[in-house]
């Protein structure tokens, strides 16, 4: 259980998290894209706080990224809400109006 | 303030569920006598659901079904394996406290997935309600376990025991003690909160279980309720205080006790709707709890 | 615990947590999706435990299972009621974000097996949890004091977006109306 193996996994998590908020065309789907990333945000980060600096300041910014996690997803959903209430979709490639 | 409480192997599990199982007889047991029935009522309910046919609907989500059945034992035996049975515990967690509130949490999943498995609509409002019911029931629970943590000054079980040698937490914690009763009966989809298993839906998440997956829902609610019971004696009763008896054996009693007067009291309370509950939750009973909290913190500060 | 068992059972949770994100992606019904993110987060918070993070572990296993519990509830809305499964496949551009994806994975576990990570500095304390709190409320409590705002500002404009319907509505033009007038009825009729 060294760094190396905890920041692959991160990466591997990442990755799968990166595919599903580019390709996604539901939003909710994309918001599970951008979960799985901060899930690998978090794995990372609690293995390079216990490896290579384990003091409190690290320690605090983990909690920092959970509340950052929750009020993401929090918008996330309101936004879709809104979204559904005004155009009746929740398709992210219907929702383009700065487009040209 | 470490307290001398001995981790055990995990080959000991089998025995938590024998008392878990044990206990949650016992209340289904009370249930029984105190709604006009026999004590053997529910041995014989058992050994019929046993032998009765598993059922199936068309395209029910059956893994997800299934799990939310069997999980609430699953989730009650995680919620007793931090709770110290006298000196012997199978997990001493630095946070076992946070660990219940997680396991309780998991409540919320499981009785979600075991409304929506079914794929049928009395099931399905069933979950919904328990979701919209533990939203309200939820965040008091939480401020009510932090309750004991702060009086204790730590998030582990052994040490909010040990900070109770003195007085026991109920006596100054009263308000966190009803509130946390109340919500164990609601997780345990019970009594005033069994909006979710109701008869003005069919049964909610019971209408379309049968065979062995009912006998494991309806064993978890009660086993829920017992493992809220045990821990409502770790965190405001004391644990194992007490006389002449080893502490493992007040533990036991304990529990029962408690066990034993959330059965009783919870026929006497007609059933809530959850939308109800909600107003009621957030603007009364969770300002209460903070209140409580509040007095907790200073008489912590000022000792 | 000894090392080969931990190393072990820590490869097996990545496994199981990475398997698990790949099958939100795959599965045809939205509340298995949900669960398999969920079950993702559990693994990451067990994870999470190994390296000595209790409070942090535990309770990134108690946010996230009551998070995809509320967002079952919000993908049966959006999505219609499918236990049956049907497929699901809706993406756009594919090809480009298997690439993008399968890019980063290498980029970022590259540099992980490549760099020369420094070596530790200081030691974890006696007891993590009291660090941590003696950290939020002491040294780090600028964190807190933003971090609650945010929070509570949350709320509010989640609210704000999500309901169509304004105060002046429920409560009629001087806000005396009692009990509100909604769409759906609920509450103790204050």
């Amino acid at each position: 259980m060294t760094l190396q193996a905890v920041l692959v996994i991160a990466a591997a998590l990442f990755a799968v998290g990166l595919y599903g908020a580019i390709s996604q065309q539901v939003l909710v789907m994309v918001m599970m894209g951008l979960e799985l990333m901060i899930n690998a945000v978090i794995l990372a980060a609690a293995g390079l706080w216990w490896f290579l600096a384990p003091t409190p300041d690290g320690h605090v910014l983990l909690l920092v990224v959970i509340a950052a996690m929750t009020v993401e997803m929090a918008m996330g959903f309101a936004v879709a809400t809104v979204l559904h209430r005004s155009r009746g979709s929740d398709m992210t490639d219907m929702s383009t109006d700065l487009k040209q | 303030m470490a307290a001398d409480v001995v981790t055990v192997s995990v080959a000991w599990a089998p025995l938590a569920l024998l008392l878990v199982v044990a206990a949650a007889w016992w209340a289904a047991c009370l249930d029984a006598v105190v709604s006009g029935g026999r004590w053997g009522a529910p041995a014989a309910e058992a050994a019929r659901l046993l032998r009765q046919r598993r059922r199936t609907l068309l395209a029910a989500d059956r893994l997800l079904w299934r799990l939310g059945g069997g999980g609430l034992l699953v989730a009650a035996l995680l919620m007793v394996a931090v709770i110290p049975l006298g000196r012997w515990t199978l997990s001493d967690l630095g946070v076992g406290v946070v660990w219940f509130n997680a396991m309780d949490v998991l409540v919320w999943a499981l009785v979600w997935m075991a409304g929506w498995g079914a794929n049928s609509t009395h099931a399905l409002v069933g979950g919904y309600r328990f979701l919209a019911q533990a939203l309200a029931y939820e965040l008091p629970l939480m401020f009510a376990l932090t309750a004991p943590a702060v009086g204790a000054g730590s998030l582990r079980v052994a040490d909010v025991i040990a900070a109770q040698h003195g007085l026991w937490f109920v006596v100054w914690m009263p308000v966190a003690f009803v509130v946390f009763c109340a919500c164990v009966v609601a997780f345990s989809v019970q009594g005033p909160f069994a909006a979710a298993a109701a008869a003005d839906i069919g049964g909610g998440v019971l209408a379309e279980v049968s065979g062995v997956d009912r006998l494991l829902l309806l064993a978890g609610r009660y086993a829920l309720l017992a493992a809220g019971s045990a821990f409502a004696v770790v965190a405001v009763f004391g644990g194992g205080d007490g006389p002449w008896l080893p502490d493992w054996v007040w533990t036991l009693v304990k529990t029962f006790a408690v066990l034993s007067v959330l059965v009783l009291v919870r026929r006497r309370v007609p059933l809530l709707r959850p939308d109800r509950l909600v107003e009621v939750g957030w603007v009364l009973v969770l300002p209460l709890t903070l209140l409580q909290l509040l007095v907790v913190s200073v008489v912590v500060v000022v000792r | 615990m000894t090392g080969v068992v931990q190393t072990v059972l820590f490869w097996g949770l990545g496994a199981v947590a990475v398997a698990a994100g790949v099958v939100v992606f795959r599965t045809d019904s939205m509340a298995r999706a949900t669960y398999a993110l969920a079950a993702s987060f559990v693994a990451v918070g067990a994870q999470v435990l190994f390296l000595h993070l209790d409070y942090v572990g535990v309770i990134v296993v108690l946010m996230m299972v009551m998070e995809m519990a509320v967002m079952a509830v919000y993908m049966v809305m959006f999505m219609g009621m499918n236990p049956a499964l049907m497929p699901m496949s809706m993406v756009h551009s594919r090809k480009t974000s298997l690439g993008v994806a399968a890019g980063a994975f290498i980029v970022l576990a590259g540099g992980a097996l490549l760099v020369p990570w420094p070596a530790r500095r200081g030691a974890p304390a006696v007891d993590l949890t009291v660090s941590l709190g003696q950290a939020t409320m002491g040294s780090k409590m600028l964190v807190m004091l933003v971090v609650s705002p945010v929070l509570f500002s949350t709320i509010v404009s989640a609210l704000v977006l999500a309901l169509p319907r304004s105060r002046y509505d429920r409560l009629g033009d001087d806000l005396r109306r009692r009990p509100a007038e909604d769409p759906q009825p609920g509450g103790v009729g204050r």
